[in-house]
């Protein structure tokens, strides 16, 4: 495959690398080490600069006002604007905008008018309420949140886990199971305004992830219209299924801009640091651990771009987005593990970002369907339909 | 597990202060009455932990603030968001000069 930029795609590159490097990075000297936002003067003008640059919603799709971005230049964004310290979860501390989630395309008119539109226009904010106590890697098994028809009512009972931004989300794409059947035709999705009553934030889940914590939910005889329903009922799970797939590309992308920056750091640390009367970059032991970043930073990025060009290509893109995500998630986590360790003492400091992307990285090999559900999906394609 | 901070209260004094290990966490600073007058955090950024941290919340509110209570924890930026989520539903409100962290935090509603 080729992947030379075009004329565009480099200008978009090297334009985000710039504002990453004058404008987010100086921000983030004066900031805690594990923030999560910016001040508020400077997101607002961070934000009118973004849309002055006309990037901002760069997940929005063109019909509805974005920039119309393919998925490869969406790719080769994130892998830039990732490169700072909280860049792996908040690339720019979110001000390119968002797209709110992706499910609202495919909503009723209606409720795009409730829902969509709102969310683009930064009024409301929503959350995806998916994964539960029971499990999250095979949901369409795990759901064990419960609704039954009720007139022109559902009522929904049950609960979710790790479920982002739910405490400050206005509504929920919640989904839950509405037939007996225990697989993924039984599974219903419901947008849910988060003050209905029966909706409850019942705790903060802490992780590795200092900011950006996950909540779990409580529904107690939610009841919710029979409009709020997206899609068709027991037809929740392939709107769900297909965000899944969807992701997996920019979350990808995302992890190599920290690899990139770690490896950055390691090599100007490598060239000034001096132990036994050298520098450590004329020991053949960091020199190799700086090949190795620079192969697995390097295979990352030609797994995300290989999946990029084929979704871009209308081409079937599940086992190379599977790939990616793999690769990308286990590639990026061993360069900033072995840059810590060139960095030694000070590499688990909070002085630099390096144990963030360390904490933060592990993450990524769990959520959006962890490694061995990526090995699993290319499993099924690679030995083929007929192999069970 | 409980989510609120439930430890006693001790003195707010330079003393107790200083006896205080250099570490991250989340603390409460309440008056005489119990009244919280603060939910903070100390960070990376202060150079002694909670010593600094407390240090400066005496400097702040004077000798209004007479006790304090803390807990360690390196999940310092989730846990004070708790923190002030559960104060936020316990009171209403934030405390006072806290008041702008309103439009930020979310909403808990816990058993």
């Amino acid at each position: 495959m080729d992947f030379t930029l075009t004329e565009e795609q480099q200008m978009i590159v090297d334009t985000t690398r710039r504002f990453v490097q004058s404008e987010i990075v100086p921000l983030e000297e004066e900031l805690d080490p594990d923030a999560g936002s910016l001040a508020v003067e400077d997101q607002d003008r961070l934000v009118a600069m973004t849309q002055s640059m006309g990037f901002y919603g760069l997940d929005i799709p063109e019909e509805y006002g974005g920039p119309g971005l393919n998925t490869t230049t969406r790719a080769l964004m994130a892998i830039e604007m990732s490169q700072h310290r909280a860049g792996l979860y908040n690339p720019c501390y979110g001000v390119f905008g968002g797209a709110g989630l992706a499910q609202l395309y495919e909503a009723t008119d209606t409720q795009k008018e409730q829902w969509l539109y709102p969310t683009l226009r930064g009024e409301k904010k929503g959350c995806f309420a998916l994964t539960e106590p029971s499990g999250g890697s095979d949901p369409a098994r795990a759901i064990q949140t419960r609704g039954f028809q009720d007139g022109d009512e559902w009522v929904l009972n049950g609960s979710k886990l790790y479920i982002s931004g739910a405490d400050k989300a206005d509504y929920a794409l919640v989904f839950a199971r509405t037939s007996d059947d225990p697989g993924r035709n039984g599974v219903t999705a419901f947008i849910v305004d988060t003050d209905t009553p029966g909706f409850h934030v019942r705790r903060v889940v802490h992780t590795l992830r200092a900011t950006h914590y996950a909540t779990e939910l409580q529904f107690d005889e939610m009841r919710v219209p029979q409009e709020n329903i997206l899609g068709e009922v027991n037809g929740g799970f392939a709107i769900a299924n297909d965000r899944l797939s969807r992701q997996r590309i920019p979350y990808a992308a995302g992890c190599i801009g920290p690899a990139i920056r770690a490896q950055e750091m390691a090599i100007d640390w490598a060239k000034s640091r001096e132990t036994f009367g050298s520098l450590l970059a004329e020991k053949q032991a960091i020199q190799w651990m700086i090949v190795d970043n620079e192969i697995d930073i390097r295979h990352a990025r030609y797994c995300v771009l290989e999946a990029a060009q084929k979704a871009d290509s209308g081409d079937r893109f599940r086992t190379e987005a599977a790939m990616a995500k793999l690769v990308a998630t286990e590639a990026s986590s061993r360069v900033v593990d072995r840059c810590i360790q060139i960095h030694g003492g000070v590499g688990v400091t909070k002085d630099l970002p390096l144990e963030r992307w360390y904490r933060e990285l592990r993450i990524r090999r769990v959520g959006e369907g962890p490694s061995e559900v990526q090995r699993l999906i290319m499993a099924r394609d690679i030995l083929g339909g007929s192999f069970k | 597990m409980g989510i609120r901070l439930s430890k006693p209260w001790e003195s707010l004094d330079p003393l107790t202060i200083a006896a205080l290990p250099a570490q991250l966490g989340v603390y409460q600073i309440a008056d005489d009455g119990g009244n919280v007058l603060s939910v903070g955090y100390a960070g990376a950024k202060h150079p002694f932990g909670l010593r600094s941290a407390l240090e400066q919340e005496i400097e702040f509110h004077g000798t209004e603030a007479t006790h304090f209570r803390y807990e360690f924890t390196s999940n310092y930026r989730s846990r004070w968001d708790e923190l002030l989520m559960l104060h936020l539903h316990d009171h209403g409100q934030l405390p006072d000069h806290q008041r702008d962290e309103e439009g930020r935090v979310g909403r808990l509603s816990p058993n």
